[in-house]
């Protein structure tokens, strides 16, 4: 009898935790945009890995009282994929050029409001109205960079470098000490030019072309990595690794023997801009947090730590001169001009060139 | 058993209803998921994406090899230390047990990337090589194939395969033993006839549970494959993910189905030989 009782009484409570439960999530949705003005909002800010001076998140918490919930990923397509799989809700994004115009096209993406942005005044010309996002509706810069070969001099004869080529990720010499982008896009676009064709091109022969120059590199690669990139180049692992400049400066940092140049044949240029999602329900707190972002003082420490190009005229002013005239972050003109900008492929391409990558991994 | 003596408190189908609904939510309406996907494209219902199983046909192959090959070493590893373990004294016996959790406790991710830093060219083996050899000693290639992926697999489920066989051991009644002696068996046919065939039950436990989640991983092939040894597991994710630049779930969802069949006629011949040695009450985990 005693033991009913408490089998009761313990079932009842669970029942009427579940049904508060319930009923506070139901309240907490409805009350979400009065609500936010008075409580602690928390912004998603999805972002690329190691990108970012964490510092900066804990000022911008700091002084306007908005938590910042950062999390990160490897690839555009992986940030595409958890976006459009509903599987989390993010307001901030920071994609690269390419994915923000076909989010554009997918209308994913919110317009922004910039009379919330006032310091997008200061972003330079240069980097405005750009063919992802013609009318500068969607999306503030925050980095720009290229495609870079690190290299590590120790290993590496300087005749083998002198041309700076493209060919050196093929070099048989290097067998096995060569680290290769564990994504499709960036992989191909190296592939692209080493066969001096265009990293858009829309040909189907040209793709295959690639896919075999790919084919053939892979005996030489050691592993297929992107983050990995930093402790193989680091710690002499590997020799040759192709990746974005910022992160290459950040391992010039931590290993003198590393250097890197962009290759003769030309290279992916990127622009990577911050975005809100059209799902956001706290536009306003993200508009916010752009805006934070493109402030001098933060985005010249910002600029500092993650060692990429900053489309922000003022801040760039304040880095020290060593930095404004690095040509691997700042490159000059003429090499900027054999550089090309990913567009979004069509639907028909990028099929290609997942049939063709899974090729390429499934080949043993 | 006879009513009275059972113990059981409330009604018996309430007291299931628990695991019901958790098996319903969490086991049932995934793998209907799965069946779903598997069978449906743009155009509804479908079987075209069974071809990609066979597309895939030398991907499968590799991931079922690698599997088989680290589920024999780890029988091959676990049958002796879990036999010595279960013939020791009851305070080695509880340190042992201990010893092989304790890795456990620690993130699958972490101890597989601590092999990458031992295995590599400028990891610790090959340091340790190159610091008695001298610099000219040519660095074993210790990572990014076949054999440190299944390395890795071992490394990771050798304890699933420890104890349930260990458990099984333990269970043997010593009487049994001596009775075998006492009738004229030497050591090795004692071991053979009596102590093997009653842990047969712990040994297919084992088994199973080391061939699932090999044949199904792609963490490790990654990490200590260097991306090149793709399995079945990484195709996988990349249909789901669209790391490959195209999501495409219904493809990813055909291959996760072969992957259960294979995992259901792996259990369904582990079970149909469980049957055969189910003369006595070994330890299943």
């Amino acid at each position: 009898m005693k033991k009913n009782f408490y089998r009761i009484a313990i079932s009842s409570l669970l029942v009427l935790l579940i049904v508060a439960g319930l009923t506070a999530c139901g309240e907490r949705g409805e009350q979400t945009e009065e609500k936010a003005k008075s409580e602690k909002v928390t912004l998603n800010v999805y972002n690329w890995g190691e990108y970012i001076d964490q510092s900066v998140l804990d000022d911008f918490e700091e002084e306007t009282g908005i938590k910042v919930n950062y999390t990160t990923y490897a690839s555009n397509e992986e940030m595409y994929s958890k976006i459009v799989s509903g599987a989390a809700s993010y307001d901030v994004i920071i994609p690269s050029e390419y994915m923000i115009s076909k989010m554009i096209n997918e209308d994913l993406l919110a317009e922004l409001d910039f009379s919330n942005i006032p310091n997008y005044s200061m972003i330079g010309d240069d980097y405005k109205r750009l063919d992802y996002d013609p009318e500068e509706k969607y999306s503030v810069p925050y980095t720009w960079g290229t495609v870079v070969i690190v290299y590590n001099t120790q290993y590496v004869d300087e005749e083998d470098v002198e041309d700076e080529s493209v060919n050196l990720l093929w070099n048989e010499k290097f067998k096995g000490k060569i680290l290769m982008f564990d994504n499709p896009r960036d992989a191909f676009a190296l592939a692209h030019s080493k066969l001096g064709q265009s990293l858009n091109t829309l040909d189907r022969g040209q793709w295959d072309a690639a896919a075999e120059e790919l084919m053939k590199q892979k005996k030489f690669v050691q592993a297929y990595v992107m983050d990995q990139v930093f402790d193989k180049m680091i710690s002499e692992e590997a020799y040759i690794a192709p990746y974005y400049a910022g992160d290459a400066l950040t391992m010039m940092d931590e290993n003198e023997n590393l250097a890197a140049y962009v290759p003769k044949e030309g290279a992916n240029k990127f622009f990577d801009a911050m975005c809100v999602l059209k799902s956001s329900r706290h536009k306003k707190e993200a508009e916010q947090f752009i805006n934070f972002m493109c402030d001098t003082e933060i985005a010249v420490r910002n600029a500092e730590e993650v060692c990429y190009a900053i489309p922000q005229i003022e801040a760039f002013k304040e880095l020290d001169e060593e930095t404004q005239e690095d040509t691997m972050i700042y490159p000059p003109d003429d090499v900027l001009s054999r550089c090309e900008v990913f567009i979004d492929l069509p639907q028909e391409v990028l099929e290609w060139q997942s049939e063709l990558w899974i090729k390429l991994k499934t080949c043993y | 058993m006879s009513k009275s003596s059972s113990v059981s408190i409330g009604n018996q189908k309430t007291n299931l209803v628990p695991f019901s609904a958790w098996m319903v939510v969490f086991v049932l309406v995934p793998i209907a998921l799965v069946v779903w996907f598997a069978f449906t494209g743009v155009d509804g219902f479908t079987f075209s994406n069974l071809k990609w199983i066979y597309v895939y046909k030398s991907t499968l192959w590799l991931s079922v090899k690698l599997a088989f090959i680290a589920t024999v070493i780890s029988l091959v590893l676990a049958y002796p230390i879990a036999y010595s373990m279960s013939r020791a004294s009851e305070k080695v016996q509880r340190n042992a047990t201990l010893f092989i959790m304790l890795p456990m406790w620690m993130n699958f991710l972490v101890r597989t990337y601590a092999w990458m830093t031992i295995l590599e060219d400028t990891g610790l083996i090959n340091s340790v090589l190159k610091a008695i050899f001298g610099a000219d000693f040519q660095s074993l290639s210790l990572i990014n194939n076949h054999g440190s992926v299944v390395l890795g697999m071992v490394y990771n489920y050798l304890p699933y395969m420890i104890l349930p066989i260990y458990t099984a051991l333990t269970k043997i009644d010593g009487s049994l033993l001596e009775a075998a002696r006492d009738l004229g068996a030497r050591g090795h046919q004692v071991l053979a006839r009596v102590i093997l065939p009653m842990s047969v039950p712990g040994i297919i436990s084992g088994i199973t549970m080391v061939f699932i989640p090999s044949i199904s991983t792609f963490i490790i092939s990654k990490i200590l494959g260097g991306g090149k040894d793709y399995l079945v597991g990484d195709l996988i994710e990349d249909y789901f993910l669209g790391n490959s630049g195209v999501v495409n779930y219904n493809i990813g969802a055909a291959l996760s189905l072969v992957i259960m069949i294979l995992i259901l006629i792996a259990t369904f011949l582990m079970n149909h030989f469980d049957k055969d040695a189910k003369t006595n009450g070994g330890g299943v985990i």
